[in-house]
């Protein structure tokens, strides 16, 4: 399995605070991978790096087969590569239709221009209602985003990922303010679209991370603490000391 | 195409009729018809008051659509102002000169006449040559060239170096505040080589239409700027609809999911902040010569912020508000202002509007922004309801 991104002794200091000590971490395509660890562990730093807004001090990170270096790109750019990202708040254009919004992120041309002269295309409707049928929003495409709920939001976002063709999914915390049916919901979604790509949780549920059934990896003060099934690294004696132990104690 | 663009956009065609209409009766009751009801003095108050709105929405575009507020686009105008009035000024001069200078019994060199223009323009601030920046103004077509380029050229300088650096927000506007207060500076300055606080005046005359009386040109200009609004007005419903809209809005809304979308966001903001500048540089070329006279007070900070405060008075996010704004609030200030409002005595004082108006101006900005953030345009929302 060839990788799609190879992230490797990266450290990033903010104010002498090390939120990245010296990572290194690999994704394949096909994958589904969940990424959890305590508050600070550096999860969001380490998506900040991966989609360039935020430059490591020492390290590298490798995309794709021509093996180009994601550093010094911007961070539409990196998105161009291939690299969606989803943010822990749901963040949909509220002011937009659902079919906008959808529209907005279909991989199209990005220039100001192919842009100004764009014209809808029946190739385009197809695709936003195929995407809308995967995220359940089929009925909901002539709504206002901001009227939907906060898991209709989130569907919405992670529609708008999908749009955008993406090989690699960043998804951080899907799952939080969900309902049980809507988690539910949101597994399927994340699983389908693992088949073909690969798609990165960072999460703080366990059973979530559960009932994603993939391969864990846990991050602890900037640096890889364990990689495996999830018993595997929850049997783990330094991870149930950091994490777990704390988290139920 | 354009069809389909209209047919989504009712409310473009609704305005073309209202400005159509308002314009078919001023020139109808103008003193160009006979019937002068509308005095020639009010036809180019109208007519600013439609340059004022042109700028206006381009104003709305870039900060009611795009989210930038710029508190500069009103030197934009004036630099279309000075651009066109500086052709105004040289060719009415030189026909002067030309004029006075017949009949010798040598005819005058090209080196002479040229002094002669020189010292016509420039006598009240102490010189006679020309600067380097009136090269092209003998020529008007060169110089409406330069009605576009000199704004569209500044904006996308300035926008560049802005937004590559990611400024935003608050310290953007204070940005654009500080490059139209240097502009203002720079003129003010008798060496800047447009005559200092003279600026440049009786632009009101156009050159080779002496004969043609003050009343039919003010109705030209009025008509001129009327169909330059309507044309406005239709090219930016363009760009903020369909997808250009939504990724311009995209941005004013949340500016980092557009740049994770794979768009480059200061791009975006390069463009609208370029083009907003052209068309409000064009809207000063119409202007100016409507009011005569063009000095660097009129690119003051303070007349951007006014810019801004139609537009919010108006209710930004939608075109026809910022041209309500900007008509509403501007004819009412040269109401309060002119001496039209009535003084109102308390008896230990008297409320004089000249000196109030800015209160009352100041009160209704921030009550708007309070309590009807949609502003004027907002009422709109009642008369159509929703299907």
């Amino acid at each position: 399995m060839a990788m799609l991104l190879e992230v490797s002794g990266v450290s990033v200091s903010f104010d002498g605070f090390r939120a990245i000590n010296n990572l290194s971490i690999n994704f394949a395509e096909p994958e589904l991978r969940a990424i959890i660890g305590p508050n600070g562990a550096g999860k969001t730093t380490f998506m900040d790096i991966v989609t360039g807004k935020t430059k490591p001090d020492e390290g590298t990170v490798i995309w794709g087969e021509r093996n180009i270096s994601l550093l010094g790109m911007s961070e539409s750019q990196i998105a161009m590569e291939g690299i969606g990202r989803k943010f822990q708040k749901p963040t949909v254009f509220e002011a937009q239709t659902v079919r906008q919004n959808l529209a907005l992120a279909l991989h199209n041309p990005r220039g100001p221009f192919a842009v100004l002269t764009h014209r809808r295309t029946a190739k385009n409707a197809a695709r936003i209602e195929a995407i809308a049928d995967e995220i359940g929003l089929t009925g909901s495409l002539t709504r206002t985003a901001g009227e939907l709920s906060h898991g209709q939001k989130q569907w919405l976002e992670i529609g708008m990922l999908l749009a955008q063709e993406p090989r690699l999914l960043l998804v951080d915390e899907p799952a939080a303010g969900m309902t049980v049916e809507e988690r539910e919901k949101t597994t399927d979604i994340l699983r389908r679209a693992a088949k073909t790509r690969a798609v990165v949780v960072v999460e703080h549920d366990m059973e979530f991370v559960r009932r994603l059934g993939c391969k864990v990896t846990v991050l602890h003060e900037g640096s890889v603490l364990a990689e495996g099934s999830l018993d595997h690294v929850t049997s783990n004696q330094t991870v149930i000391d950091v994490y777990l132990g704390r988290a139920h104690a | 195409m354009r069809q389909g663009f209209l047919y989504q956009n009712p409310s473009v065609l609704w305005f073309l009729a209202a400005l159509g209409l308002f314009t078919v009766s001023v020139v109808m009751l103008s003193e160009v018809t006979g019937v002068a009801v509308v005095s020639t003095s009010f036809v180019k108050t109208l007519g600013k008051t439609l340059c004022l709105c042109l700028v206006a929405i381009a104003m709305d575009v870039v900060w009611g659509y795009c989210g930038i507020l710029s508190l500069g686009h009103f030197a934009f105008f004036g630099i279309g102002g000075y651009a066109i009035g500086m052709w105004l000024m040289y060719a009415r001069t030189e026909m002067i000169v030309l004029g006075s200078l017949e009949g010798q019994v040598i005819p005058p060199t090209p080196q002479e006449v040229s002094d002669a223009i020189g010292n016509q323009i420039f006598g009240v601030v102490g010189s006679s040559e020309f600067p380097l920046i009136w090269a092209f103004a003998d020529s008007l077509f060169l110089q409406l060239l330069m009605v576009v380029l000199v704004p569209g050229l500044l904006a996308l300088v300035f926008g560049w170096l802005a937004f590559r650096s990611r400024v935003t927000g608050v310290y953007l506007s204070i940005l654009t505040q500080a490059m139209t207060l240097a502009l203002s500076l720079y003129l003010f300055q008798n060496d800047s080589g447009l005559r200092g606080n003279n600026g440049l005046s009786g632009l009101q005359n156009i050159p080779g239409f002496e004969a043609t009386s003050q009343a039919a040109i003010s109705v030209v200009f009025f008509v001129a700027s009327a169909v330059a609004l309507g044309a406005g007005y239709v090219f930016f419903a363009w760009v903020v609809s369909g997808k250009m809209g939504s990724v311009i809005k995209g941005i004013r809304d949340n500016e980092a999911r557009v740049r994770f979308l794979g768009y480059h966001v200061e791009s975006y903001k390069l463009f609208v902040f370029t083009i907003t500048a052209v068309v409000s540089g064009l809207a000063g070329a119409l202007y100016y010569p409507q009011a005569g006279i063009i000095n660097p007070g009129e690119i003051a900070p303070i007349a951007s912020i006014y810019l801004a405060v139609w537009v919010a008075i108006g209710g930004r996010g939608r075109l026809y508000g910022a041209v309500i704004g900007a008509a509403f609030v501007s004819l009412l200030s040269s109401w309060f202002t002119g001496g039209g409002a009535p003084d109102i005595p308390l008896g230990f004082y008297t409320i004089q509007w000249t000196d109030w108006w800015l209160v009352l101006l100041g009160v209704s900005f921030v009550a708007v922004t309070l309590f009807f953030p949609k502003g004027i345009g907002g009422l709109f929302d009642y008369l159509v309801r929703k299907p």
